[in-house]
């Protein structure tokens, strides 16, 4: 029973690293790059539904959490787009360390823009009715919270693959992904391309602080680094660049991370989980469901 | 008057590109020695100091990395964890009974042995992968070696290591900072170095020269990693309290600007950002929070000014006018040294006043011309 | 004895044969051309011959050596050099680096040597030196020792290639559609420069190449190969003639 709480439990945690590396694994496959800022996106998707749900902005009235929900996703989205367009796009040519290390000023940045704003101490992310409360499936204790989380991300996974199969803007995705110049020369828009799968990102990303407030509920401004890393492990592990993969990896990783903390000891689970991204590496290069690109000679 | 022209004449012939590291270096600790000697240096300048030398140590080892070999690497820290740890131990066992610099050299070397070791351990995975999944690798490396430090006994744990001798100086530092020098850039200037550069310009094409790249990947590897940990060692020895958040993912990260803003493969440039890196935050406290904002937006600027074309256009543009604006203040300056030889004393003046600007353009112009030569067409 | 000899190489990707029955004897100091449509398998050939890829059967001999199967760097040192289709210079490194890379394997420094400046060191990088520049020398590229191969014009990178190819001192040279995007003054240089190898270096080329003139022209043997298989074989002026590789190029 308790093995299958924790099961749950990690899949929830997994659930979560999987909608934030399915914006780490879209941006790459689509821009070729590494988007280290992309933890600080969640971060800053947590800190929106803090302040919009609270007094701070419309003052005496306070905001349903749902009301910062949305403003969340359509900041992030925003954010998302702003950043792309500033600091990314002038670097469409540039070496991909140079547009690596752009991204890691970029994350700089907005953690010492929320440390300014929202100063160091930690922020309280407000109830979310429903999604504190436990229940009980038989025997079987269940988080409100963990199951909600799963619920999301498996209604976007289904609705990411529907819009990537079927949408002309998700099928634009996929031929950028595969060959830019060839996409362009058939009249796709890559710049728009872009633009909008780094919103659809980041939009995932504010999701994924959502989940992480009524989780773990303390804001701080580097709430996001250690979630962003670990899916962008999740996003390598399932192989970079594949959807179903982030997927999959993200769970996996969830899971990984949630049972060697419950059987082995806390501490030490971060050293299974990286160990076990470089034993995967080793034995298949390019991650699980990455797939295999040889250079002609 | 001869002997004056045959000296001129053989600097004229020595490839002073060649030695812009070392002159830098140089220059940079003869300043302090006379600021040491006219006790214009306190402790908190000369610890300053030893750290900018101890990251610009770090900072030339990564780019051995990166620039020369090509790979791109987000755990360095972890080789530097590594020196740093198992150095200070050789040091805290060794200090009773031996004097300093007997156990010193010797902590060192072990450091960096240890770090080489897991230079080679992380080698093997790195063969197989390419590109960003050595990245991914690297890092996962040095996340690795975080927890392990925060978690075990001998490491001290997450309150760090304690009470290491503090035996860097200043001197020791830049002595080391000029010997790590030396053996990355006579390295890389042999046919190994080139072997190396050969499989980052094009891998089928070394492979097709003849060159081994298992070999040579591994062996630049494992170099760098023994050189970080020289810098890990000189760094415990430096903070005297060896913390896992000091060599942490961070860590490598500042590591890696410092590389790229200094320009991928020159180390006179790994050197000067480093400096800058480390004292610029320092002397600009007054700014208090806003002085990491200042630097990510100062990141960013640089960055994508110098890799959009035609942004870099405008500011190569503008650099040429300044170039242009200098040289015609210093003909200006020589003739009105030569016009009046007697009083050259306010000659000298404006032309200090004139240079310490055009030692930042020129500082900007070698890392832009590295970028350049080395750029990406 | 024939310099390369190759027996029934052939090599399957995926079920699909890209070269099948792969044989010719070439012997020493001959320039043999390997001509055929695109997609023949040349360059596999090409890779086969340098290690690149493993043949799935046929073995080959240089010099009576079997180098089958063995690791790239094996069969550099044993004597196959080539250069490539698309151009692959070492392209952030001096003209000279370029050269001296090729001659990575002559040089017999030890890491330590290096570090250390031992004299040792210094004679080795020495003699290196003045084998590259007299190598650049003989293709006209010594005053441009000391520019980044990027910058190179097109007609001097190719040239700069094939200089470095000859500095590892391989038996056989393999070219790779040398004359690629060259116009007619170009390719007509380019043909002396390699008639201008074989003398000078007494050596031995395989080449692969699409304009029939400059086949015609040096050749002295030439392979037709077709959908990976041998169309016809012999000397040039025979080979061009036949009907069958006259329908392989220009259809029925």
């Amino acid at each position: 029973m308790e093995f299958l709480s924790s099961i749950i439990n990690g899949l929830s945690l997994g659930a979560m690293y999987a909608m934030i590396a399915l914006g780490y694994t879209m941006v790459y496959g689509i821009a070729k790059m590494l988007n280290f800022a992309h933890g600080d996106v969640i971060t800053l998707g947590a800190y929106t539904v803090v302040i919009v749900s609270s007094t701070v902005l419309v003052p005496a009235i306070n905001l349903p959490v749902w009301a910062g929900f949305i403003a969340a996703v359509l900041v992030c989205a925003a954010v998302g787009v702003l950043v792309e367009f500033v600091a990314y796009k002038p670097l469409r040519r540039a070496s991909s360390l140079a547009v690596l290390i752009t991204a890691i000023g970029v994350s700089y940045f907005l953690q010492n823009f929320f440390q300014i704003v929202f100063g160091t101490s930690t922020k309280n992310f407000p109830r979310v009715p429903l999604f504190n409360e436990t229940w009980m499936i038989g025997s079987l204790p269940l988080n409100s919270g963990s199951f909600f989380t799963l619920i999301f991300s498996v209604l976007i996974m289904i609705a990411l693959t529907f819009f990537v199969k079927k949408t002309q803007t998700g099928r634009a995705m996929l031929a950028v992904s595969e060959d830019r110049s060839a996409a362009q020369l058939m009249g796709v828009n890559v710049n728009r391309t872009i633009s909008v799968t780094f919103a659809i990102g980041s939009a995932l990303a504010a999701v994924a602080g959502f989940c992480y407030g009524y989780t773990y509920t303390g804001i701080v401004p580097t709430t996001g680094a250690m979630p962003g890393i670990k899916a962008f492990v999740a996003a390598v592990l399932g192989g970079i660049g594949s959807i179903p993969g982030a997927f999959v990896g993200g769970l996996a990783l969830g899971i990984v991370e949630y049972l060697s903390q419950i059987y082995i000891s806390t501490q030490w689970s971060n050293v299974i989980v990286f160990g076990i991204l470089i034993v995967v590496l080793l034995v298949k290069p390019t991650g699980l469901l990455g797939k295999k690109r040889s250079e002609k000679v | 008057m001869a002997f004056i022209s045959s000296v001129k004449r053989t600097l004229k012939k020595v490839k002073w590109k060649r030695y812009t590291s070392y002159i830098v270096v140089g220059a940079w600790f003869a300043v302090l020695l006379l600021l040491d000697l006219f006790g214009g240096l306190n402790d908190t300048g000369s610890r300053l100091m030893m750290l900018a030398a101890v990251y610009a140590v770090l900072a030339v080892s990564l780019n051995l990395v990166v620039g020369v070999l090509g790979e791109l690497s987000l755990g360095h820290a972890g080789f530097m964890a590594a020196g740093g740890y198992i150095g200070a131990i050789v040091s805290k066992a060794l200090a009773p009974s031996l004097p300093v610099a007997a156990y010193f050299p010797v902590s060192m070397i072990a450091g960096g042995l240890a770090a080489a070791a897991f230079g080679i351990l992380i080698g093997v995975p790195v063969l197989r992968l390419k590109g960003d999944y050595i990245a991914i690798v690297t890092l996962a490396f040095s996340m690795i070696v975080f927890t392990v430090a925060q978690n075990l006994d001998f490491t001290g744990g997450a309150s760090g290591l304690k009470e290491i001798p503090a035996e860097t100086n200043y001197i020791n530092a830049f002595v080391v900072l000029i010997i790590v020098l030396v053996v990355i850039q006579n390295f890389t200037r042999s046919k190994h170095g080139r072997a190396i550069m050969s499989i980052r310009d094009n891998e089928i094409a070394a492979r097709a020269c003849g060159v081994n790249i298992t070999y040579y990947k591994l062996f630049a590897f494992t170099l760098a990693a023994f050189l970080a940990g020289v810098g890990g060692c000189l760094y415990a020895h430096t903070a005297t309290v060896l913390r896992p958040e000091s060599v942490d993912y961070n860590t490598s990260i500042e590591l890696l600007v410092m590389v790229v803003l200094g320009g991928m493969g020159s180390m006179t440039g790994s050197v000067i950002a480093a400096a800058v890196l480390t004292l610029l935050p320092e002397y600009l406290r007054f700014l208090q929070d806003y002085r990491m904002i200042i630097y990510a937006v100062v990141l960013i600027l640089i960055m994508v000014i110098n890799n959009n074309e035609t942004l870099r256009r405008y500011k190569d543009r503008f650099f040429a006018w300044c170039k242009r604006a200098l040289a015609a203040a210093w003909a200006k300056c020589k003739t009105a040294l030569k016009g009046k030889k007697k009083a050259p004393a306010p000659a000298a003046e404006t032309r200090e006043t004139l240079q310490a600007p055009a030692e930042f353009t020129e500082v900007d112009e070698t890392a832009l011309d590295e970028r350049e030569r080395k750029g990406e067409k | 004895m024939p310099i390369l000899k190759t027996e029934n190489l052939s090599i399957t990707f995926g079920g699909l044969k890209a070269v099948s029955d792969f044989s010719v004897e070439i012997e020493k100091n001959r320039i043999y051309g390997l001509i055929g449509p695109n997609g023949a398998g040349k360059t596999t050939v090409f890779n086969m011959l340098t290690g690149v890829y493993k043949p799935t059967a046929g073995r080959f001999y240089l010099d009576g050596e079997d180098l089958t199967g063995k690791s790239p760097i094996y069969i550099n040192r044993k004597g196959v050099a080539r250069t490539f289709q698309n151009i692959r210079l070492f392209g952030k490194m001096t003209v000279l680096e370029n050269v001296l890379v090729g001659l990575h394997a002559m040089n017999k420094c030890d890491p330590f040597s290096s570090i250390l400046r031992l004299p040792r060191y210094w004679r080795t990088e020495r003699e290196l030196k003045n084998k590259a520049h007299a190598l650049l020398d003989v293709f006209g590229l010594d005053g441009e020792a000391e520019h980044i191969s990027s910058n190179l014009p097109y007609g001097k990178q190719r040239k700069l290639e094939i200089a470095r190819a000859l500095a590892t001192n391989p038996k056989l040279l393999l070219l790779d559609e040398p004359a690629a995007g060259m116009n007619p003054h170009e390719t007509g240089e380019l043909m002396e420069t390699i008639r201008l190898i074989r003398d000078g270096f007494d050596m031995t080329i395989l080449l692969i190449e699409h304009d029939l003139k400059l086949v015609s022209g040096i050749c002295e043997e030439v392979t037709v190969l077709n959908f990976g298989t041998t169309l016809a074989q012999g000397k040039v002026e025979d080979v061009l003639r036949d009907p069958a590789v006259v329908t392989a190029y220009l259809g029925e």
